[in-house]
Formats: structure tokens, sequence, C-alpha cells
């Protein structure tokens, strides 16, 4: 709501008129550079969250070891636990070694499953992303319809729409999803009830998952939209002789588009939070029993990889959002 | 079609809307009894103050007065037909097939994330004037119809890639682009610099001229005078004189209409109060303004070779001011001219010390001013003070008038109660009531915010004003109010102004001498007459002339 | 010899006729608010009461079990029933809201404090007090805020708690961590905004120093729009915290914090949906009880600056 709008003022400041004509531009594409600017910036933003998770970790002494020899205190087993894990090295080595192989890709081994991490993850992380994206699109398409269908209306259909945007954020999604439960499966019958087999199985935790998504994105499309109707060029386009359904779809929502894809960056982190808990809610496998397993046993390299690859997916997002930016706003096209 | 009937015929036509929320919310009548009409090849301007009604007229002819109004007429005919039985099919036939409708400045009357082709293109769409694949091609015979040069380069472009002049005949374009006969421009020539103004104008003349009409709704009067053939005077929703141009404009029969000629700013009102003290209806007769001293031999404020760049992006710099030099004397107006991009801003900037400059000096009362440290400036602050072009938004937001007022004099250390006395003092002086002080800015209106703006600069008895556009955002009776004040106050207190403005009329009426800025550089400078009446540079020649005849009560 | 009438007006067709109206709006500030507005408040009031005097609301021992009553519908003895061990539902809920409502303050509080001294010291030293090297530390604090915002506020949570251990305080300080980069942001934008804004310049007119400036007119307006966030901030951390007890990682069973409540009944939701309905009510109830305040004092923050 008001972050959004003013994210969106911080992202996309007032861009002073560009000079008229189209004289030749010298230096780089302004789009490339800002691209190059933005994929460095996530790289430089990935690497502090790498090395930010690293230290923390060894300020808490003596506990790798710890896991890693769970209840046995044999000496030699220690000893031995400390040459295999390379922990007998400086911490400064550590987290050389530590970037080195993220650089390549490897996001270490599981303490516990002895596994490389990324095995552990991508074994389970199918599900999730299915139910992810399904959630997300799911999500968007009920923000858009929402919000473009309360335009315009009597004040009272616009109350009730704006109450049901706000039950909607307001509702956790380890809620809706009992609700959901209560309802389609223990009382009518028609889905299931846990797992994760086909289609079936995915409506309901879809749904749960998208309602949050649904509601803030409405919210933010609609006070945009109602904020671009009272622009000046609304009346012009009106004087044209344009249906009104035209001037919401072909103008407003596209000036809602982008405070929108300021808060898509965000709501994408949500889905992903989100999915961990509703697999928890519908006992679907994927990446949220993973993790909390991988907490409750204390394996720090899987709960890291999981962490680094949730901020991989957003920095990437994020890029992208920012690159569609100045497809969709032609006045930050121009240099900066 | 019969060429004697009126394009649109609008008789005792009453507008209102419902206030406030609600179903019961009271209505406001906005418009009552208007009557006018139009016809082809012939421009009939509106013209009016704020809350007149003007716009809420064309909005009328357009169906477009939103769902909360209500209007009633004895004959609303647009084209032959009656509109007061109009669907809302039959305006959006209307709309942009048989009016065309102009809007100020087109940085924010066109959607600013489509192209020109595309926002022309969706007229020709929505009247399915030519096929779909043919709309491109149309646009730009409109553009270059239009007089836009590269049209088709042009047509491509978005509407922030083009400059204020080709932008607004691009709006144009995409306004006729469905042939309508009638065409309404709403104050099409606002937020233009006077030398593209008249291009535009020329452009819808010429529409006229192939048969067109034209409503022009305008409060510039001299646009008025330049281009219709008829015109009415609106006053808070009625019709208060009507009749061809040059009849209105010299031999005014209404006292309302009467007084707003004589508040406009101009040579032959120099010397003579512009407003009506008492509100009441007198004709020509012209007060005399008290009398002011210069006194040439005291130089209050000087300035030498000033320059200021400013760097944007990476290795570019653009230069604002450019060796710019003068000299004010004690109780002298020195009109600043210029229009936008010449540097008159950051001339007032640099004079005020917001700015330091690259090279030159400014010296104050003789004492070095720019460039300077601000701690050794500060004690001596109280001597230039500033009144601006948006008075709110000098403003703190969360302030009352009392505060505002006070912060001019916190150096001062006043108590509260002396405080208190000077700002009622103040408030008197500039024509306010005491209870103002309690209130705050944003209900005040335009006037009373500059007015309160005014007291808050004149509180530390400064000896240099520097006003920056200050009647650029009022109504010309406002303006005429405030013109008035001030020369009253500098009279009174001898003070020195630097009067920056881009309206002639009113640097002619206020300045002695001026100075003419052009792309960062002065280009002319001398008394208020022989820069403004026998012009020596192109520039100013050209500015002079790009103004239509001059407006004489 | 320009001759102007006017500034041209807004171009809302109806601006003329409302603008009385908006001025008597504006001039009745204590205008009551709409009725969802009051219930809000009265049902925040009530919770205050639940975490300030459980016991006088609670019927039974929230600890206390009783197999023998075990998953009861609701009924009079039992107002919202009871759960798996006999508990009683609507005292647990009682007690609970200290749980849920104090740790949701707790990280909307770290979330506040921080942000604002960030943003405020992020955009200050982009242009008003320091200059070149001022740029760099806004840009330094702006990529930290970036980094922090990369990371969903849920699997941040558990990064932490995987370290420390699942506890009440860690994940306040987790969600409040999360919760930063929203008032840095928001702040920094709108100092920029003061910073530049002409009553600012004015100041410099009148001789006002730079800290008098920085107090006077700077922090007030730039942090306008802290208590609002503040308020719908509450709600969200209400509900981070409860997902996260839900999964485990906050307070343990047998607390009867409402996302635990949740978790446990799970298993039983075929034979006692009361279980699985009441402790979501409340905290959706919170949330949203805490957002249409926010909202509220927006409204009445755009009100008296229009």
């Amino acid at each position: 709501m008001t972050s959004a709008a003013l994210d969106a003022h911080e992202l996309a400041p007032q861009a002073a008129p560009a000079a008229q004509g189209a004289g030749p531009r010298r230096g780089a594409h302004p789009v490339l550079r800002r691209f190059a600017t933005r994929v460095i910036s996530g790289i430089v933003v990935l690497w502090a969250a790498a090395t930010l998770a690293f230290w923390t970790l060894q300020l808490v002494p003596g506990s790798v070891v710890d896991i890693l020899a769970g209840d046995l205190s044999d000496p030699v087993l220690r000893d031995a636990l400390i040459a295999e894990w390379q922990l007998n090295l400086s911490a400064w080595d550590q987290y050389v070694a530590f970037l080195g192989r993220l650089a390549t890709g490897d996001l270490g081994t599981s303490y516990v499953q002895r596994q490389p991490v990324l095995a552990v993850i991508g074994d389970q992380i199918g599900p999730t992303v299915i139910l992810a994206l399904t959630a997300g699109v799911l999500g968007v398409v009920g923000a858009v319809l929402l919000s473009t269908f309360s335009i315009g209306r009597k004040r009272a259909v616009r109350a009730s729409l704006s109450t049901i945007e706000l039950v909607f954020v307001s509702t956790p999604v380890f809620w809706s999803g009992i609700l959901l439960l209560l309802v389609f499966s223990f009382g009518l019958g028609l889905f299931p009830v846990a797992g994760a087999n086909g289609v079936q199985s995915l409506v309901l935790p879809a749904v749960a998952l998208a309602l949050p998504t649904a509601g803030l994105l409405s919210q933010v499309l609609r006070e945009a939209m109602e904020r671009t109707m009272l622009e000046p060029f609304i009346v012009t386009v009106r004087a044209r002789g344009v249906r009104e359904a035209l001037v919401v779809w072909r103008h407003a929502l596209v000036h809602a588009l982008l405070p929108g894809m300021t808060v898509a960056g965000s709501l994408v982190g949500g889905l992903l939070g989100g999915a961990v808990i509703t697999e928890q809610v519908f006992g679907r496998p994927g990446l949220g029993s993973v993790t909390l397993l991988a907490v409750t046993n204390k394996d720090v390299p899987v709960v890291l990889g999981v962490v680094l690859l949730a901020a991989a997916v957003y920095v990437v997002v994020s890029t992208a959002l920012d690159i569609l930016y100045t497809a969709v706003d032609p006045r930050l096209r121009g240099a900066r | 079609m019969n060429a004697a009937a009126p394009l649109v015929e609008v008789e005792d036509l009453t507008v209102a809307f419902a206030a406030g929320s609600g179903r019961k919310a009271p209505s406001v009548p906005v418009l009552r009894g208007v009557s006018f009409s139009v016809r082809a090849g012939e421009t009939l301007a509106i013209v009016g103050e704020s809350g007149s009604g003007k716009s809420v007229t064309a909005r009328t002819l357009l169906g477009l007065t939103g769902p909360r109004s209500t209007v009633t007429a004895a004959r609303l005919e647009i084209a032959g037909e009656d509109a007061t039985a109009f669907g809302e099919r039959d305006w959006r036939r209307v709309r942009g097939g048989r009016i065309g409708m102009v809007l100020q400045d087109a940085l924010v009357s066109l959607d600013p994330l489509r192209t020109i082709g595309n926002e022309i293109g969706e007229v020709l769409v929505t009247h399915r004037v030519v096929p779909a694949g043919r709309t491109r091609e149309r646009a730009i015979e409109l553009l270059e119809s239009v007089g836009m040069p590269g049209a088709d380069r042009r047509v491509d472009q978005y509407p922030h890639q083009l400059s204020g002049g080709l932008r607004q005949r691009a709006l144009i374009a995409s306004a006729i682009a469905a042939g309508p006969d009638l065409i309404i421009a709403d104050e099409p020539t606002t937020a233009l610099d006077v030398t593209v103004q008249a291009q535009v104008l020329d452009t819808l003349a010429a529409r006229v001229a192939e048969g067109a009409g034209l409503l022009l709704i305008s409060h510039d009067l001299s646009v008025v005078s330049g281009i219709a053939d008829r015109v009415i005077v609106m006053r808070d929703g009625v019709v208060v004189e009507a009749g061809a141009t040059a009849e209105v404009l010299t031999n005014p029969r209404d006292a309302y209409t009467r007084r707003l000629l004589s508040a406009v700013p101009s040579a032959s009102s120099r010397g003579y109060r512009l407003g009506d003290a008492s509100g009441s209806a007198e004709p020509r007769e012209r007060t005399a303004l008290p009398p002011r001293a210069v006194q040439r031999e005291r130089i209050v404020l000087q300035a030498d070779g000033l320059s200021k760049s400013f760097a944007i992006g990476r290795g570019h710099s653009t230069v604002a001011v450019s060796d710019v030099s003068f000299e004010l004397a004690a109780g002298e107006t020195l009109g600043v001219i210029g229009e936008s991009g010449s540097g008159k801003s950051t001339l007032a900037s640099l004079v005020l010390g917001f700015l330091e400059p690259d090279e030159g000096v400014v010296e104050v009362l003789g004492a070095p001013w720019a460039p300077l440290a601000e701690r050794a400036r500060r004690p001596r602050r109280g001597h230039v003070q500033l009144i601006s072009q948006d008075p709110l938004s000098s403003f703190d937001p969360r302030w009352t008038v009392d505060r505002v007022i006070a912060e001019s004099t916190l150096r001062l250390e006043l108590t509260a109660a002396e405080a208190r006395e000077r700002a009622v003092r103040l408030l008197d002086r500039v024509g306010l009531d005491e209870s103002v002080l309690a209130r705050h800015p944003r209900s005040l209106s335009g006037g009373q915010r500059q007015r309160v703006a005014i007291a808050r600069a004149l509180a530390p008895e400064p000896e240099i004003l520097v006003c920056d556009e200050p009647t650029s955002a009022l109504d010309v009776s406002v303006q005429a109010q405030v013109l008035d004040l001030l020369a009253d106050i500098q009279a009174e207190r001898g003070l020195s102004l630097v009067f920056v403005s881009h309206d002639l009329g009113v640097i002619h009426h206020v300045a002695d001498r001026v100075i003419v800025l052009k792309d960062a550089r002065v280009v002319e400078t001398g008394d208020a007459d022989d820069v403004l009446l026998r012009p020596q540079h192109d520039y100013t020649r050209a500015l002079v002339a790009a103004l239509p005849q001059e407006v004489r009560a | 010899m320009t001759t102007t009438l006017e500034r041209p007006p807004a171009t809302d067709a109806a601006s003329s006729a409302s603008v009385s109206a908006r001025r008597a709006r504006t001039a009745r500030r204590a205008r009551p608010p709409r009725p969802a507005v009051v219930v809000a408040l009265v049902f925040v009031a009530f919770l205050v009461a639940l975490v300030a005097l459980p016991g006088v609301f609670a019927a039974y021992d929230p600890y206390a079990t009783d197999i023998g009553s075990s998953l009861r519908a609701p009924s009079a003895e039992h107002w919202f029933g009871t759960d798996r061990l006999g508990r009683d539902i609507w005292s647990r809920i009682v007690f609970g809201a200290r749980f849920s409502v104090l740790i949701g303050l707790a990280a909307a509080a770290i979330s506040v404090v921080v942000g604002t001294v960030v943003g405020i010291a992020a955009g200050l030293s982009g242009a008003f007090l320091i200059g070149r090297s001022g740029r760099v530390l806004d840009e330094g604090l702006t990529r930290s805020m970036d980094v922090i915002s990369a990371f969903p506020a849920i699997l941040l949570a558990m990064l932490v708690v995987t370290f420390t251990g699942p506890g009440v305080w860690n994940i306040a300080l987790a969600i409040g961590i999360a919760g930063i980069p929203l008032y840095a942001r928001v702040v920094r934008a709108q100092t920029f905004v003061v910073t530049r804004a002409d009553y600012v310049a004015h100041a410099a007119v009148y001789g006002r120093s730079r800290w008098a400036v920085l107090r006077e007119h700077v922090l007030p307006n730039a942090l306008v729009a802290v208590p609002v966030l503040a308020a719908i901030d509450i709600g969200t951390s209400i509900l981070a915290v409860s997902g996260l007890s839900f999964l485990g990682l906050g307070p343990q069973a047998p607390v009867p914090e409402w996302g635990v409540m949740l978790a446990e009944s799970r298993d039983v939701l075929r034979v006692a949906w009361w279980a699985g309905v009441f402790p979501g009510l409340f905290i959706t109830g919170s949330v949203i009880a805490f957002t249409t305040i926010g909202r509220w004092l927006q409204t009445r923050d755009d009100g008296s600056r229009s």
C-alpha cells in the first residue's frame, strides 16, 4: 500500500524530460548499462548474503563438530570429523573455500545425510516449485480480475471488494489451508487430504497459497488504477469516445503495472516461504519438509542452501522486473 | 450539412454537482442559465477566472461531467441532435467523432506510456476511420497536417521525448483524427513559452480556416483577442457578457468585465492600481499608486559575472547561468525576464545564497554575500527575503500560519507575546484578519497564502525582496491585489525588488529597469520602457512580437 | 503583454463544486471514525485486556489436561470446545494472546526502530549532511537492505533458529530483522522528498541552522508514515509469529500460542473442527484489526494533508 507506492517512487524517480530529438548517444546503451548494473548488484547481494550466513555460523563455536558427532564425545571420532570437514583450517580459509564452492554451484554437504546439499534439495524441489508457480499464477490472475472489476463501481461494491482483499491478506496460509481442508476434503470429500499426486491434490494448497498474493497484489493494483483514473490524460482518452472498460484495461491497468511489479518481487519471497508452511498443512512433500527436518537436526548446510537458493531466485526475479520496468515505462529509458 | 446551422447550440444550460458524499448530498449548481452557440468556421472564446465554470461548460458538451452531475437545458443540440436525450453510446459517438477536445499540457494529457502513434491510432480505431493496418500511415499524415517536422520518426516517439510545442500539436492531431466539426481547446497554450504559443494557435486557426468550429477556453486575454471572433465572459457559473471580441475587449458593458480588463497589468497600467479595494464596479478611473523614490546612488545589490553549471550524468554539464551581472539601486524594482530554461530560477537561487556561484560575486549592501560560508552570511540573512511562486510548498505542511510567520524572525528570540503582536501587525498590513493565525495554510485561498508569504518575508524588515514569479499561479484579479499590495509596501518601506517573471505585462507594470535572460546569458538590459517598447536584441523583439496586440481597458 | 486571468483549474470536472465540501472535511478533523474502525479499536482493546488479565477471561487452566473430556464440541461449559488433551480451547486462546501479540509487538518494534534509523541515515547522507562520502553511506545502507529483503522472512527465521534453537525471542528477532527494509525504504524515500522540499530551502532564507531544520522540518515530516506502517506491521508480525510457531520453530507445546494450537489441531481436524477454526479466527481477527487501524491513521493523515 503506502510502501508499494513509495517503493515505486524510489525505483522510478521522476525522469527529467529527455532532450528532444534522437541525436546520437554517447557511451553504452543506457538499458544495457542498467542491466549490467543490476546484475552486478545482484551478485553483490548474493555474496553478501552468503558471507553473512557463513560468519554468523562461525560465531557459534564448536557447534559444527557437535552436530556432526551427534551424542558421541569420542575425541578420536571428533578429530577425524574435523579433518574430514576441514574444520581445522582457519576461519578465513574455510570462508574462501566456501565461496569457491559456491561459485561452482556446490552448496556444500549435508551434515546429517552426508550427501551434497544440491542433491538433497534437488530431490524435493519439484513439488515446491509447482506449488509456488501455480499459486503465483492464480494469485496474479485473481488480483487482476478483482482489481479491474472494482474500478468505477458503486461505493458499496468497492467497499466489499476492499474488505475481501483485506481478509485475504490477513488470513494466515495455514489457517485458510485448514479451513479449505475442513470444507472441501473432510466435509465435501472433493479433494485429497494429503500427498502430491496429480492435479487434484494441488488444487487446495495452491488456492490457499494464492489468497494472500491475490489480496495484496489486488490492493496495490486497485489503488494504482484509482490514482491513474484521476490523471488528466484519462479525460483525453474518454474524450476520444473510448469505452470505459477499455479506458481501464488499456490505460489504467498498464500504469498500475509499475507499482504492481515492484510488489511482485517481494511476493515471490512470500510465495516460497508460504509454500513451506502450506506443505506442512497439506502433508505435501517438498522443500518445506526437507528444510524443517534440517532445522531440527541443525543441518546447517542444507538450511543455508535453501536460503541462498531463495535469495538467488529473488535476485533473479528483481533484476528481471527491473528490466521490465524500463520496457513498460519509456521515461526510464533515457540517460539516468 | 447546412452551413448555417450551428455545430453546437446551448440555451439556458444548468449543471449541478452533488457536493460531498452519500446519497443525500446537496446539489450545488456550477453553471446557471448559460447560452451560446458555435458555427462552422468561427471561433468562440470562453473567458473567466477559476470557478467561473468555463471548463465545466466544455465537459458538458462531451457528456464528461461525471456521474454526480445533473445537466438540464432548454436546448442542448450537438450537430443538430438533442443531447439531453443522449445515452452513453451516443456520447461516445460525439466524443472524438463530432467534437474533438484538446487539453492543456500534453505531457500530462497524453498517456506517457504510449507512443504518439498509438494515441492517435486509438482515435482512428475507435471511430473506424481507417482499416486497422493503415493506422500508422494515417497518423503520420495527421501529424504532418499539424505541421510536425519529421512526422514519420515522431510517430513512434513518446510524449516526453518531444518539446512542449510539438507535444501540443500531437495532442491536436489526436483530437482531430476522426475529423470532428468542432474542436474544443481548454487552455491549449498554458505551460508553453510565448514563442511556442503562437505556433500552436496557428495550427488551431488553420483548422478553423478549413471550416472547423473552435471553442477556445482560456484565461489568457491576449490569446483570445488574437484568434477569437466572439467572446463570452463567465463568472461564478453565469455568462456576464457576450459579443464580438473587439467590442467586448474595448467597450465592455458589464462591470465585472471592466474590472477584469483593468486588472490586467501592462505598460499602460504602470503607476496605477490594478485592483479595486472596495470591490465595487468603478470603471475606467485609475487610482495612482503611491510614488516611489529610487536612489540611484545607493546600490543595495550587486552581481558581477555570475556563472553556474550543473553536472548531469557522466561527463556532461549544462550551463545554467553565464556571466550575468546587474545592479539594484535602493527603492528600485529590477525585472528579470526569461522563458523556461533561461536561467532565471538559478539566478534567483544564486542571489539568495541557495547555490554558490562557480564564478562571480554577489554583494549585498556593500558587503560580500556570495560565495561565502553560510556561517558568515547567516547573521545578515534578514536583509534579503524571498517570495516564491507556490507559497503552499514553502510552508511546512504541519504548521499553522502563526508558526509559519514566526519562522523568519526566530533568530531575534522574541517572547511569545512579542511574536504574536508582530504577526498580527503584519497580517493586518497585508490585509488578513488575526483569526488567520490559527488556521492551516491549506485551508486558505491562493491569494491569502501569498499574503501570508509576504507577511513572513516582511517580518525581518529586509531591504531587498526577491520575487520569483509571485503571481504566476494566481487569478488576474487576485494578482492585481497582490501587485498593488507589493507596490504599497515597497513605497512605504523603500524596499528594493528583484522581480522575476516570464509575463511581460507584469514586468512592464512593476519594473523600473529590466534584464532579459536567454540561454543563461543577459541579452539586453535597460529601462523597462526602452527594452520593452523599443527592443534592440532579436530575442527581445521576438518575445514582444509574439504577443498579440496590447489589451487596453 | 500576456494578459492572464488565472492559473487553469484542476481537470476534475467537479472540483469547483466539491472544493467547499473538501475544505469543510479538512476543517473537521475530529470526525468520528467508520464503524469498522470502531470495531477494530474495540477488538484491540479486548486483546490488550486478554494479554494483561487473562485470568479474568479464562475459565480453565490452559495447561490442565483432562483426557476424559477430550475433543468435546463447543458447549456451555467449553465455549470453544476442548482439544485432544481435554484442555479448554477458549482458555488456551485467552492465555495464548500474550504470546502472539507480545512477540508480534517486539518484532515490529525492532523493525520500526532499526529501520527508521537506517532510513533517516540513508536519506540524509545522500544529500543533506555529508556530501560525496554520504552517497557511499547511502549506497551501503541501501544494499544492506537489499540483502535482507532477498530472504523471505520465514526462511530467514528458519536460518536463525537453526543456529539458536527454537524459542520466543529468537523468532521475534528474526521477524524483526526481516521487517527492517520496509521502514528503511519508506523513511529514506520520504527523507529524500522532504530535504528537497521548498520549505526546507526557505528555512535557509531565514538563517536557520542545519540542526534546527533537521529537528523542526525534516524529521517530523519524514516520519509521518511510520505510525501507519507500524500499526499495519504489528498485524503482519503476528501473522509471521504464528506461522513460525505453527512450524514448531517458536514457543513449543504445551504453550497455548495460537499457531502451535493450529499445528496441534491438524491431526484431529476430521473429528474436531473447532480446534482448527477458533485459534485461526483470532489470528486473522487480530491482523485485520491492526491493519484497519493503520489504514484509518493513514486516511486521517491524508485528509489532513490534502
